[in-house]
């Protein structure tokens, strides 16, 4: 597990990217690691482009603005354009190719493309296509032990919608697997 | 020799409510008799000791100095304001506010409306007599038409100053008002008459009907330039016509328990202000 | 519990008192704290961005008996908080910069009555209507000028969720102490993000000591209570204001604040509170693998502001630098310590922009080049 990450979440509003970086935010949370979540707020996130900034850290975390993340986790074409060049050399792009259909390549970051609202949708996972790319995340970083993921999920899922964290849950191992 | 016993009866004293101090009232102004009757419903009441008054910017600034109970002093317009807040953390206290028709219905008026459409449960004594006093006779938001005053000296010119505001009927339109009537002090029988609505205004409030406001029609010889007198004439050919007396709101007289059962009957079509008896909104 | 209030949301209903670590919004958790303090009465206006403030409260005061009231102006609203601090209650109001300016008329009074309160500026970029991203840019405005007359407010600067937590906490305790409005100097950053936080435990508010001075109704056991800020003798104001200044002079003896940051050894010192003294502190770690000797000075209090800790770097620092989101306000307090002993220099963003590390990176490198170059002369 590397000392600090940080990683970008880029997309629609309403392509769950606050969500997704919730749940990394807890499960860095629960391993008792310094956490911060910072969102894009305002006009931004109405039918605009919605980010957030996540960092794990074993240190005291200075600005929580990530500015050239490790990680980018790109939902839609803007997001992928607009935080392309940010990453730092050696870091990981993930992106949606349902939705971003031209990928500017970069021979110093590894990127990789899933087509996730794609399989979202002929998994019965509608929705979802946020936690499968957390999936992919995980499986190439393991930023957390598995079953704290799983935990981080529950936190995030209020408990009275359960069935929702199951589905969260597929769409980790979904996301894994791809 | 036989010992006479002369029984001596009290006829007139100074309400408790009220402390002995000097005022700084100029002689003439209805200040003084609107305050002596606040007080005088108090002890009546019995409610000294659970009432918090709030003075306003205007020639009352210094009524925190003259009632007997806890006072607040208010920056200008925001009695309404204090008043909600002091309610709400002590919603068995009684509270009033003492205003002016510049502090309510000019630089006041948005915590006045919104105080008396939310029906907080304070009473409201509203002296207006139609110009500033202490700043030395300005243009009130109640001026006549025509009235000359330092800021309008050659008449409130109504296509450049617009109209005056009448406050109880523009409050009348407002579901959290429980009781609004408008009165004045220029006899002995309309004093009277003034404290019934006082009184009444208090009970309302204390019985927690919603928001209660008497207005008073006042005078002010100094900045007008009359004698007591004249001023009182002026006040009955000017004044009255415009600002008429009477009871503008009334929810127990209209039938109803309170404010907010009004309310409810008022706007019974809407779905959202009378939920179904099984619909919850969860 | 109110009945009709549905249970909706994360922390609709109870939050136990858990030692647990929840994750948070500053906005929220600053929130959740001040109801933890005992303060029962918040009264707002929606603005952005401090609105999940407001919100939250809106959700939560009903279940512990407390009063939301969505005012109709930030004018009423400071006037209400004013009105229920006389009465004797922890009160609160939250806003961001164009409100705060509205509310500026209640603070005079506030102070002007010897008024405890708590007021919430979640900054964001001006002058004007501005924009809405995070910013500093009412510094002066909280430690110069929070109204008219002579007057000071406590002011706070938390720089995580955990510090928006603990000072709001605190907070009540201070205002009470001084009888006194005390501001937390927040920003947008501050109040949007998340971090972990442990929240304090909740205070009953029925347990606080009472205050023999409020407008309660005398229940003719005493005398009146006044409540006023209106002085017409010029004496008598005056020797108010005299003995206001003496109580500010207790406040700037005991309350001073501030975090040193790899000082003890720095030539050059950084000075930043809030969010940019985050975006500092990644600065200072990279200059410091690269061998810089830098440090990070971090007021807490910004009135009054820690001019003791600052003045014991001034033996040793050979410049310092203040890094601000704004066009450089705390500057001048930095140089009223350093008072002309050492270079003292700015680095800020304003209008909402957020500095990055590598560019207060660039600013120190530039420094101790500066500094390399004067002691080879």
């Amino acid at each position: 597990m590397k000392e600090e990450i940080q990683i970008v979440l880029a997309g629609f509003g309403g392509q769950g990217v606050l969500f997704a970086g919730k749940v990394i935010a807890y499960a860095g949370l629960i391993e008792e690691r310094e956490v911060s979540w910072l969102p894009s707020y305002g006009p931004e996130m109405r039918g605009g482009t919605a980010n957030c900034s996540v960092t794990l850290s074993d240190r005291t975390i200075g600005s929580p603005l990530v500015v050239e993340p490790d990680v980018l986790i790109a939902l839609n074409q803007p997001s992928y354009d607009r935080f392309i060049d940010a990453v730092k050399p050696g870091g990981i792009v993930i992106a949606d190719t349902a939705m971003v259909t031209s990928m500017r390549e970069r021979d110093d970051v590894q990127i990789i493309g899933i087509p996730a609202t794609t399989m979202a949708e002929e998994a019965g996972l509608k929705g979802l296509a946020n936690i499968i790319l957390l999936g992919k995340l995980y499986g190439m970083t393991e930023f957390c032990d598995r079953d704290t993921l799983d935990a981080a999920i529950d936190k995030c899922v209020p408990a009275r919608k359960a069935a929702l964290a199951d589905k969260n849950k597929e769409a980790i191992k979904l996301g894994m697997e791809a | 020799m036989a010992e006479t016993t002369k029984e001596m009866k009290v006829v007139f004293e100074r309400p408790h409510a009220l402390l002995p101090v000097v005022t700084n009232y100029c002689p003439g102004c209805t200040h003084g008799i609107v305050n002596r009757l606040v007080a005088e419903v108090i002890d009546e009441l019995g409610v000294e000791g659970k009432t918090v008054g709030i003075a306003p910017v205007g020639c009352s600034v210094m009524a925190y100095d003259f009632f007997a109970c806890d006072m607040i002093e208010a920056a200008h317009g925001r009695a309404p304001a204090v008043a909600t807040a002091v309610k709400r953390v002590h919603p068995d206290n009684v509270v009033f506010a003492y205003q002016g028709d510049g502090d309510l219905a000019s630089i006041g008026m948005a915590e006045t409306v919104h105080a008396a459409t939310r029906g907080e449960n304070i009473t409201v004594i509203f002296i207006n007599n139609a110009i500033y006093g202490m700043t030395g006779g300005q243009m009130a938001p109640t001026s006549l038409p025509n009235q000359i005053t330092q800021t309008s000296p050659y008449g409130r010119d109504v296509s450049k100053a617009g109209y005056p505001v009448r406050v109880c009927e523009l409050l009348s339109t407002l579901d959290g008002v429980a009781y609004l009537e408008r009165v004045t002090v220029d006899t002995p029988k309309s004093v009277r008459n003034a404290k019934k609505a006082i009184r009444k205004a208090f009970d309302t409030q204390i019985a927690k009907k919603g928001y209660s406001l008497v207005e008073v029609v006042s005078t002010c010889p100094t900045n007008w330039g009359l004698t007591p007198s004249e001023a009182f004439a002026w006040m009955r050919e000017n004044m009255l016509p415009y600002y008429p007396l009477g009871v503008y709101k009334d929810v127990v007289a209209d039938g109803y328990a309170n404010a907010a059962e009004a309310a409810l009957d008022r706007a019974k079509d809407c779905p959202l202000v009378v939920p179904s008896e099984e619909g919850s909104n969860s | 519990m109110c009945a009709h209030v549905p249970r909706c949301g994360h922390y609709g209903g109870e939050v136990e008192d858990m030692a647990e670590k929840v994750l948070m919004k500053g906005n929220e958790a600053l929130a959740e704290s001040a109801m933890r303090a005992g303060c029962r009465f918040f009264f707002g206006y929606p603005i952005t961005p401090q609105t999940e403030l407001a919100a939250y409260m809106a959700k939560r005061m009903p279940y512990v008996g407390g009063t939301y009231l969505q005012a109709e102006s930030e004018i009423a609203a400071i006037n209400m908080v004013y009105g229920a601090a006389a009465a004797g209650a922890r009160v609160m109001t939250s806003s961001s910069s164009p409100g705060v300016s509205l509310k500026s008329e209640g603070i005079s009074y506030m102070a002007g009555a010897d008024l405890p309160g708590l007021i919430i500026n979640v900054q964001r970029g001006g002058p004007g209507l501005g924009g809405i991203q995070p910013s500093q840019s009412d510094y002066w405005q909280a430690t110069r000028a929070m109204g008219h007359g002579d007057f000071h407010c406590i002011v706070f600067a938390p720089s995580t969720v955990q510090e928006m937590c603990d000072l709001a906490y605190g907070a009540f305790d201070i205002a009470d102490k001084y009888r006194n409005p005390v501001m937390i100097l927040a920003d947008g950053m501050l109040g949007q993000m998340m971090e972990p936080v442990e929240l304090p435990k909740m205070i009953d508010p029925k347990t606080l000591p009472e205050k023999d001075w409020a407008t309660t109704g005398h229940g003719d056991k005493r005398e009146h209570n006044v409540i006023n800020s209106l002085y017409l003798t010029a004496d008598h104001l005056e020797k108010l204001n005299q003995a206001r200044f003496e109580k500010y002079a207790r406040v700037e003896a005991e309350e001073q604040r501030s975090e040193s940051y790899l000082c003890d050894d720095a030539d050059i010192i950084v000075v930043a509170f809030g969010a940019s003294s985050r975006v500092a502190r990644s600065a200072v770690n990279t200059a410091r693998e690269q061998g810089i000797k830098v440090g990070l000075f971090r007021p807490i209090t910004l009135w009054p502001f820690p001019k003791v800790a600052l003045e014991e770097t001034c033996s040793h620092a050979k410049a310092y630098l203040s890094v601000e989101m704004n066009m450089g306000q705390m500057i001048d307090d930095v140089k009223l310590v350093v008072a002309g002993r050492a270079p003292v220099e700015f680095y800020g963003r304003t209008g909402g922009v957020i500095p990055t590390p590598n560019e207060v990176l660039t600013k120190i490198k530039e420094m101790q080049a500066s500094l390399i170059g004067k002691a080879g002369e």
